[in-house]
């Protein structure tokens, strides 16, 4: 398969940019709900829009109302999120929620999947325990309890959390913390008795819960695959999540290097437009030469996502780390070229920079996949 | 069409296997391992002539030219699938030449029908050895300043000057060359001529550079004729007089892409797996090579992308100069990094143990990389204004 979009995947380049540039711009959203303090750091209303315009449901599959896309048409989609900061449940619910659902049964399907196509859904995603993501480690344990489990334990960088209808808890059923083996996946209900969320606004003005799990009662059947083995599950969703965070970040660069090289363009000082000077010139064309190699990374990671999915664990690292890399420079050039006004909340620049920080944290930075990628390599 | 190329892969592979001697399945050691062709040509062992002869005989050394010019006239799918199989089985290039990357894609885009006829299957089948005359020593990044001129004698012209850096020249028997033939239009005053190195008054002097090697020549040319016409249809130059600027950009890009080292296998691999071999107790040098491995696979994923979208006619026409910038720049880092996990032994300048310093002449060899067919500055010059638009640039 060639590495850039065929026919189909253009065209829905072309409607998710001009969906997201006109519904989902910074103006209407980001600001938007921002500016109101709103709790869940998002809109409903333009959730119930992706629906309509099939994202929530694309990678979901055909036999449940979904469009059984893949990684790369999610990448799609989610690099607009990103050049637009567009705050959605996409990432969490459509993309890293419906690939563990698709390992669960027929009725956890059935019972989770139709309120996500209709975009009336929103899930999170509970794994990391520190504020460093290392899901080789989880202490959260899940005891037998009569027909279910008994969750005990404490989850952190829930993003939405608070505003989810479920939570995909990834929880130790056996085993020591760091085990390959004894992890099972739970879909946890927001309504569950001794579940406590503690919501946070982030610097990018998201919000992520700690929540906290004191002895909450699980119905056996709120288990995502199978007991004990979680784990391919877990590493499924989360390259999964990985990969359409690299996508996403391609996004965030993107946008940031745009503004910048337009503002190069227009700025004028010592008489000149500062693009003229080769100084700024030649970082942008660096950055530019960055960013182009970022882009061709995500796209194969996803790519190998739905080709092969078992052999696409060294690509997604690269790929969430090389955007991870590509992506800071891009903002922090973004922000230093606009000079003064770039620190100002009126322009978007620092926007930029805000979202990058976040989204870069999320599911492994560029030094845990640098170190992953070693590890995989052998070394 | 995917049942057709599945077909074509397995028919590949068979043939690869009979044709395809062992010896010929290993990385390049030494400079005698790359077969140049000529007229003066040598092969280094009997495997090297099997191969080369096989894929001659094949159309496989130039597999994506038409036949009647001495290819296999393979379509873009079949071309990447000989490429795959051939790298699967790490087979060697059968035949190297500057002719295949260079004069050859010139040919085909501006040549006359004669042209083709003749030179394109002298290089197919590796009888004429080319060399290419750009820089002067006062014409460096600022190539369109050059000086050699060729002065009109009616059938013929007189060409006096001086090249630098002519790849090979000692060892080439033709040479294309830009050579200016009006003074007053810096742009439009160059022809792109072509003309035999065994020619009265054409000699060459090698340089000996920092790897202690010489690959490369300075050529001067002392009254020497350079015919307007080798015969029917063959013109002693490329494209139109005057206009051998335009042959000569295009011809720029194709040698930035293959300076890039796009789907290069040995350079857009991973380098941790290799050196871990021998251990890395350094954990701020595993890390440094763990930085590296994510920006030579991403660039291998790039590599790929641009390949495939030249193919189709996607890529931005800019984009080779991005892909010499970002390709060259990871190259120095590749053998700096090689040179660090080697340690004292990678110094070592003669030695059995290190075929004659292959590591640090190897390294020192790549330093040129940002610097041949464009350095990084005027790459990055170029991505500016071309692409990026940027005032001024």
């Amino acid at each position: 398969m060639p590495l850039y979009l065929n026919e189909d995947q253009q065209m829905l380049a072309d409607t998710a940019s001009e969906f997201m540039s006109e519904q989902g711009s910074i103006e209407k959203q980001l600001r938007h709900w921002r500016d109101k303090g709103c709790k869940d750091g998002f809109g409903h209303e333009l959730w119930g829009q992706f629906a309509e315009m099939g994202f929530t449901g694309m990678m979901v599959d055909e036999d449940h109302g979904g469009l059984g896309m893949g990684h790369v048409e999610a990448g799609i989609v989610l690099e607009q999120i990103g050049r637009n900061l567009t705050p959605s449940p996409f990432l969490t619910s459509s993309v890293m929620a419906a690939s563990a659902l698709g390992a669960g049964s027929d009725d956890l399907k059935g019972r989770w999947l139709p309120g996500l196509v209709e975009g009336k859904s929103v899930f999170a995603i509970a794994v990391d325990e520190g504020p460093k993501h290392n899901p080789q480690e989880i202490k959260t344990r899940a005891e037998k309890s009569g027909n279910g489990f008994r969750l005990t334990g404490a989850k952190t960088f829930v993003i939405q959390g608070a505003s989810a209808d479920m939570l995909v808890v990834a929880a130790r059923t056996s085993g020591d913390d760091s085990d390959d083996e004894g992890i099972t996946l739970f879909a946890v209900p927001k309504d569950a008795a001794n579940m406590k969320q503690d919501p946070v606004r982030l610097v990018d003005s998201s919000m992520a819960s700690h929540v906290t799990f004191d002895g909450v009662e699980l119905d056996g059947d709120a288990v995502i695959g199978e007991v004990d083995g979680g784990r391919e599950v877990l590493n499924r969703m989360l390259n999964a999540g990985r990969a359409g965070a690299a996508a996403e970040g391609v996004g965030v660069a993107g946008g940031a290097f745009d503004r910048t090289t337009e503002y190069l363009k227009q700025r004028k000082q010592f008489g000149k437009l500062i693009g003229e000077f080769q100084a700024l010139q030649h970082r942008a064309a660096h950055l530019y030469s960055e960013l182009e190699i970022a882009r061709a990374t995500a796209i194969k990671a996803a790519q190998m996502l739905d080709e092969d999915a078992d052999k696409a664990d060294l690509m997604v690292s690269v790929a969430k780390a090389k955007v991870g890399k590509v992506a800071r420079l891009a903002v922090q050039e973004g922000v230093q070229m606009h000079g003064g006004i770039g620190m100002t909340d009126e322009y978007d620049i620092g926007l930029f920079m805000k979202r990058d920080r976040a989204l870069h944290e999320f599911l492994g930075d560029h030094y845990f996949h640098a170190d992953r990628v070693a590890k995989l390599s052998g070394y | 069409m995917a049942e057709d190329l599945d077909a074509f892969r397995a028919e590949t592979r068979e043939w690869l296997e009979a044709n395809c001697p062992e010896e010929m399945r290993q990385p390049v050691h030494d400079e005698r391992d790359v077969y140049w062709g000529g007229r003066n040509a040598e092969f280094k062992n009997d495997a090297q002539k099997a191969w080369f002869e096989a894929c001659r005989d094949r159309g496989y050394t130039v597999p994506d030219w038409p036949k009647e010019y001495g290819g296999a006239g393979l379509t873009p799918p079949q071309a990447k699938v000989l490429r795959q199989e051939m790298a699967r089985i790490n087979a060697r290039p059968p035949l190297s030449s500057f002719g295949i990357w260079m004069l050859g894609p010139a040919l085909l885009h501006f040549g006359t029908e004669g042209q083709k006829q003749r030179f394109l299957n002298e290089i197919a089948r590796g009888e004429i050895r080319w060399c290419q005359g750009y820089s002067e020593p006062g014409s460096g990044s600022d190539l369109v300043s050059m000086q050699t001129f060729g002065e009109d004698k009616g059938d013929h012209w007189v060409v006096n000057g001086q090249k630098i850096w002519t790849s090979y020249a000692d060892e080439a028997d033709w040479i294309f060359c830009l050579v200016r033939t009006d003074k007053n239009d810096k742009y439009r005053g160059i022809t792109f001529m072509l003309f035999d190195m065994a020619s009265d008054g054409v000699s060459t002097k090698p340089i000996k550079l920092i790897s202690g090697n010489s690959p490369f020549c300075e050529t001067f040319m002392d009254d020497v004729k350079v015919p307007k016409s080798y015969g029917e249809d063959i013109p002693g130059y490329v494209g139109e007089i005057n206009r051998g600027w335009d042959v000569a950009k295009y011809l720029l890009g194709h040698e930035r892409e293959m300076i890039s080292g796009a789907g290069n296998k040995e350079r857009s691999g991973s380098l941790g797996p290799k050196l871990a071999r021998n251990g890395i107790d350094n954990p701020v040098l595993r890390a440094a090579l763990a930085e590296y491995d994510i920006d030579a696979l991403a660039y291998g994923c790039m590599g790929e992308k641009f390949l495939d979208e030249l193919k189709v006619g996607k890529a931005h026409p800019a984009q080779p100069n991005m892909m010499k910038y970002a390709g060259t720049e990871l190259n120095k880092q590749r053998h700096e990094l090689m040179m660090s996990a080697g340690g004292s032994r990678a110094l070592e300048w003669e030695s059995e143990e290190t075929s004659g310093g292959t590591p640090a002449r190897s390294w020192l060899r790549t330093k040129a990389n940002s610097i041949e067919g464009g350095t990084s500055e005027v790459m990055l010059n170029v991505i500016a204004k071309r692409i990026l638009e940027l005032p001024g640039a």
